[in-house]
């Protein structure tokens, strides 16, 4: 078996070979590489048809109209160009928005943002399983409020909220709904037709596309607006300025088609290898499975282990490749605010890592996976000082910590 | 985060891990840091006659380079009195270890442990 295993795949997915052989049809002297905006010869015609088949497939995969579909660069400038597209240009209605303190930073940060511009920000909670409370939305709502943005699935736990009854709570407020997909794409079923949903971010990289491109979905009934962040040539009807990188969308499109062909077989497959590492993991004595057990992607699965520190733990998982949350926050030594917001304590959160399977992910490279983490925790727990207190009967909370 | 060979060589063979008995008049412990924070490292020193620590054990909590300034602690504080491993420095052990910025609290942790152990031997001794 080749080490180390990746099972990181929640951070970024290789790009599928038969995505990577299309891509390198959009680039060279001998491919499609026109500019796709060039109107007076076959090179722009060619490049704009192969636009315009990739945003149909990406459209496909969700049940939206292609017309509803504006590539940028990434969920996170989908994030930034929803929350601040809407926001600014319906600021006249209100300037009350509404996230969940367990977003990405991708909306956080974009949030806090539009805070410096005087606008109004509500950070929910949510529930310890990670999920929100839809009588607590509703409280939360006003008749200022423009923007709601909760994501679909969780990157750091892999719950998947309730965006259907979120998006009608929302719709019947007239309130503008904009959902983070990037975790969510190719994972759960996206009915565009039947969710009253108004913008749905998307990223390539995370279902085996390349990375540098991503979409933002803009509603057409009822007609979404948005103040475009990014001025030029009036490219994506004028919501996004900038020469279309052909290969990559091309790549998105065709990532995007893949998903659609082989979701469902794939997260049959995902859910028995999931069951299979937590059954081989659940058995050592304090560890807990973050996130609801049942409302969550098949995909991320993330266990804390008490007793043991996260970075340390990753390094004893030194052959396999898996991250304590997300890959965004984790050069920073502050336990993730996402396990800090279903309540578990700092200790807790810090000896939190993240597996996340993917569409290379074997029963041979689970089974490895469960045989090291059962020689790193034995291992860092031998060595743990908090661990003997624990064999011991001491209540940690109890001792009087010298913070530092 | 890249880790130097040193803190790995002492993370992946960890030098005197683990307690002696608590009992023992020879033995003082230090206990520094908090879970809160990610670190908790407990120190043990055995002391002869002459004042002279003799052995030296840890336990440690933590990343990788807190087991790692832990473990080198325990190599130097032996043979050396009291007196002198008060004198080991953090920078020392950052600069041994080839710690990075965000890594240099964990020998400034380390370095406080060799001072609770002393102290507690001081007290327990009446000294």
């Amino acid at each position: 078996m080749k080490l180390p295993i990746y099972l990181d795949y929640a951070a970024t997915t290789p790009v599928d070979p038969r995505v990577a052989e299309k891509m390198m049809q959009y680039l060279t002297m001998d491919g499609d590489f026109g500019n796709p905006a060039s109107r007076s010869h076959r090179f722009g015609w060619q490049a704009e048809e192969a636009i315009e088949v990739a945003r149909s497939q990406i459209a496909d995969l969700i049940n939206a109209d292609p017309r509803e579909i504006v590539f940028t660069s990434g969920a996170t400038e989908s994030n930034n160009l929803a929350i601040k597209g809407a926001a600014q240009f319906y600021h006249k209605k209100g300037k009350h928005l509404i996230t969940l303190r367990t977003e990405h930073k991708a909306v956080l940060d974009t949030m806090r943002a539009l805070e410096r511009e005087g606008f109004e920000v509500t950070y929910l909670d949510v529930e310890a399983n990670g999920l929100l409370d839809l009588e607590k939305f509703k409280a939360a709502l006003r008749p200022d409020t423009t923007v709601v943005s909760v994501m679909m699935v969780n990157n750091e736990i892999g719950v998947v909220q309730d965006v259907a009854a979120i998006g009608e709570l929302c719709r019947a407020n007239g309130t503008i709904f904009h959902v983070d997909s990037a975790q969510a794409a190719g994972k759960v079923d996206i009915d565009l037709q039947a969710l009253k949903i108004d913008l749905m971010s998307f990223s390539a990289h995370k279902i085996y596309g390349p990375k540098g491109i991503g979409a933002l979905y803009v509603r057409r009934k009822p007609r979404i607006r948005l103040e475009a962040q990014t001025h030029g040539g009036g490219h994506e009807r004028g919501m996004r300025s900038g020469t279309l990188p052909t290969h990559q969308i091309v790549a998105m499109g065709e990532a995007f088609r893949i998903a659609k062909l082989e979701m469902a077989e794939e997260n049959q497959r995902f859910a028995t290898l999931r069951q299979r590492l937590w059954d081989g993991i659940k058995d050592i004595e304090q560890v807990f499975l973050n996130g609801d057990a049942t409302h969550r992607v098949a995909g991320i699965t993330n266990i804390s282990f008490n007793y043991v520190e996260g970075e340390s733990l990753i390094m004893a998982l030194k052959d396999i490749a898996v991250s304590s949350g997300s890959a965004c926050t984790s050069a920073s030594l502050e336990p993730s605010y996402v396990l800090r917001a279903l309540g578990l304590s700092d200790e807790l959160a810090h000896s939190s890592i993240r597996f996340s399977i993917g569409r290379f992910t074997t029963e041979e490279q689970i089974d490895h996976t469960i045989k090291i983490v059962h020689e790193a925790i034995a291992k860092l727990r031998e060595m743990s000082p908090l661990w003997d207190m624990y064999k011991d009967g001491i209540d940690l909370n109890t001792v009087a910590w010298v913070a530092h | 985060m890249a880790y130097s060979n040193k803190v790995i060589d002492h993370y992946e063979n960890p030098r005197n891990v683990g307690a002696f008995a608590k009992d023992d008049p020879t033995v003082a412990t230090g206990m520094v840091g908090a879970p809160a924070c990610g670190d908790v490292m407990k120190l043990q020193i055995k002391v002869n006659e002459q004042g002279i620590i003799e052995d030296a054990k840890f336990k440690t909590y933590g990343c990788g380079s807190a087991i790692a300034s832990s473990s080198l602690v325990t190599e130097w504080v032996k043979g050396k009195s009291l007196d002198e491993a008060a004198q080991i420095k953090n920078t020392d052990i950052a600069q041994e270890l080839a710690l990075p910025p965000v890594k240099i609290h964990c020998s400034i942790l380390a370095e406080d442990a060799i001072k609770a152990a002393i102290a507690d031997y001081k007290q327990r001794h009446g000294s």
